[in-house]
């Protein structure tokens, strides 16, 4: 991890494992996330603090965040498709894969947002569901599932939310070209 | 004796001798639409209906499924995406330059909030600072959004609950914003006003004044809205606990905005999380505490005089200078450069044809629209196109408040729910 490394050069031995990650967290909440699921990355952008975990834990980061941390809310669920990216900003410690699933809590007690990361192969596009912790994860991550294809395991609900129950394909991929659907006339069969 | 010569014998009964016809009270019992009596041993039968996706008081193109018992809504579960356009997919064809003209038509009864909502993330990712003068148009813009939003809403939900005139005096002070969105911008609706790097231009001489009487204007119709509903027992009858709805259950369903501080909790992004110069005006949050339809109309109500008064300390302390950026690179050259400077004409024609490069990174940004939280989230790849493009609609999320409200109404109240909530479906389906 680059803020261990960093700490080695500074000449200054880390205790233990934990200690050393919380000190070197600048955020409590995202230390607190940190020391409770080893491997996860924090890092800062724009002023936000932003943790990767492993899409394993997502739920009980999320029930972490909730029943300690008074997270009251969980304000989005987004997917990010990096399959076409110019550059990406890499990030130490995190393998990027091709879906990134970003979810966005907030605390009214505390006033603060907290980002919570997770990669997504390709090749297994399942995350767990956050609808059991928080109920209004449910209609963005029907929108994700609808738009990405992203199984989210646990979902009460999970169908196609935005696009026609009988839609193929997930239109917001990258591979997923505007206007692939060819032009279809009066008396064609239908494409799909 | 068949129906039909039971009919005749009637008519025979009731024509007099001058060839006329009288008709008198009847005393045979009412017979149901449909046939036959209604159905005693049946009343365990529940039946599943559909209002929408056109039907007037949806508010667009919304689809609610109710499982209903007789009047009682049992169940409510909205059905959305008939106005689904993929305006994220959109966004991510658009540079950063043409951005704002699309997600300008997402919400757009409040369409200054989208147009900030994606420049302060455009911003943010290019870490550039705009004009101080800049910031408080914006904000000056934003409140009379609020307002036009709010006027549309106490139409459209007068009209839903049955106090019809509604419709007429919401529309007349709601115009009269149009039109000074008109004057300044040159649009009525999706103005396209906000733009990365500050505004489109300066307001015209004599904003002030006009601006001021607009704020009379508004603030005499609110009166007169509060005079004609807030005491109405009918109006009473048909809103106050209707449609209950606790602060719990608004967390929980990510519902953010009136609704939520209809339930008791005084929570504004405006001043938890001041952006803008919210931070410099005077102005107060207003909640109250019973969660229902009554509540929520008087929240937005008198949300309009505190956006009357925000908007009358911009015309106290607008300050003066640049309206925008004055980066090349980020905003155009004055049009009177380009006739006498080859490079003024090179980064007008860059700047629209290939836009600006942002850095790569990505991040999240939050504004109060009149609906709840709006926030985008931006990933850019060091192009001069986004990644990702995502807006957090508020009306999406508030949509999941109705089944909580809903469930154990009747039909009729199930309509001053939805409008209660004032789902705006551009945004909802994006």
């Amino acid at each position: 991890m680059a803020d261990d490394t960093a700490r080695e050069e500074d000449h200054e031995p880390a205790v233990n494992g934990d200690e050393s990650v919380s000190a070197s967290v600048g955020d409590d909440v995202a230390a607190a996330v940190v020391a409770r699921f080893p491997g996860s990355v924090f890092v800062e952008s724009h002023g936000q603090p932003v943790v990767y975990v492993d899409r394993s834990v997502i739920a009980d980061v999320a029930r972490l965040l909730r029943d300690e941390e008074q997270f009251t809310m969980l304000i989005d669920t987004v997917v990010v498709d990096h399959l076409l990216d110019g550059s990406r900003v890499s990030i130490d410690g995190v393998t990027p894969e091709r879906f990134e699933v970003v979810v966005n809590f907030l605390s009214h007690a505390r006033n603060r947002r907290i980002r919570i990361v997770c990669e997504v192969p390709a090749a297994d596009p399942t995350v767990p569901s956050l609808t059991p912790v928080y109920l209004g994860a449910n209609y963005a991550e029907r929108e994700s599932y609808d738009l990405f294809g992203i199984t989210f395991e646990g979902h009460p609900d999970l169908t196609r939310i935005l696009m026609p129950d009988d839609w193929h394909g997930h239109p917001l991929r990258k591979d997923d070209a505007a206007a692939r659907v060819p032009v279809t006339f009066k008396g064609d069969p239908s494409p799909r | 004796m068949t129906d039909a010569s039971r009919r005749e014998a009637e008519r025979l009964e009731r024509q007099t001798d001058e060839g006329a016809q009288e008709l008198r009270p009847t005393t045979r019992e009412v017979v149901l639409a449909g046939g036959g009596m209604w159905p005693q041993d049946d009343l365990g039968d529940t039946m599943i209906i559909n209002m929408g996706p056109q039907h007037p008081s949806t508010h667009g193109v919304l689809r609610l499924m109710m499982e209903l018992d007789g009047e009682d809504v049992l169940r409510i579960k909205p059905v959305i995406g008939y106005l689904h356009t993929g305006m994220e997919k959109t966004g991510e064809e658009l540079t950063y330059v043409q951005g704002t003209t699309n997600v300008t038509r997402m919400d757009y009864a409040s369409n200054f909030a989208n147009e900030l909502v994606y420049s302060l993330a455009v911003e943010r990712l290019l870490d550039v600072e705009v004009p101080e003068r800049a910031v408080w148009i914006r904000m000056m813009m934003c409140e009379l959004s609020r307002m036009s939003s709010h006027l549309l809403f106490q139409a459209t939900n007068g009209m839903d609950i049955g106090a019809v005139s509604m419709i007429i005096y919401g529309w007349r002070e709601r115009e009269e914003v149009l039109r000074y969105f008109e004057y300044v911008t040159g649009l009525r609706m999706n103005c396209n006003y906000i733009r990365p790097g500050g505004v489109a231009a300066d307001l015209p001489d004599g904003w002030q004044a006009r601006v001021l009487d607009l704020c009379d204007t508004v603030e005499a119709g609110v009166a007169e809205y509060d005079e004609l509903l807030s005491q109405n027992p009918i109006w009473l009858e048909r809103t106050v606990g209707i449609g209950v709805i606790t602060t719990e259950e608004c967390l929980d369903r990510s519902v953010t905005g009136p609704i939520l501080r209809s339930t008791g909790f005084a929570w504004d992004l405006r001043k938890a999380q001041p952006y803008l110069a919210y931070d410099q005006v005077d102005f107060d949050t207003i909640y109250t505490n019973n969660g229902d339809v009554y509540d929520r109309y008087r929240i937005r109500l008198y949300e309009i005089l505190e956006s009357a008064k925000i908007v009358r300390q911009c015309v106290e302390k607008m300050p003066t200078g640049d309206y925008r950026v004055q980066d090349k690179k980020l905003t155009p050259p004055p049009r009177e450069r380009i006739d006498e400077s080859m490079e003024a004409l090179i980064h007008h024609f860059k700047l629209f044809t290939e836009g600006f490069k942002v850095p790569a990174g990505e991040t999240y940004v939050a504004v109060e629209s009149p609906r709840g939280e709006i926030g985008c989230y931006m990933v850019s790849d060091g192009s001069s196109k986004p990644v990702r493009m995502h807006i957090r609609g508020p009306s999406f999320y508030n949509l999941q408040s109705i089944d909580p409200m809903g469930s154990d109404s009747l039909v009729a109240d199930a309509v001053a729910i939805v409008s209660s909530i004032d789902p705006i479906m551009g945004e909802v389906d994006r």
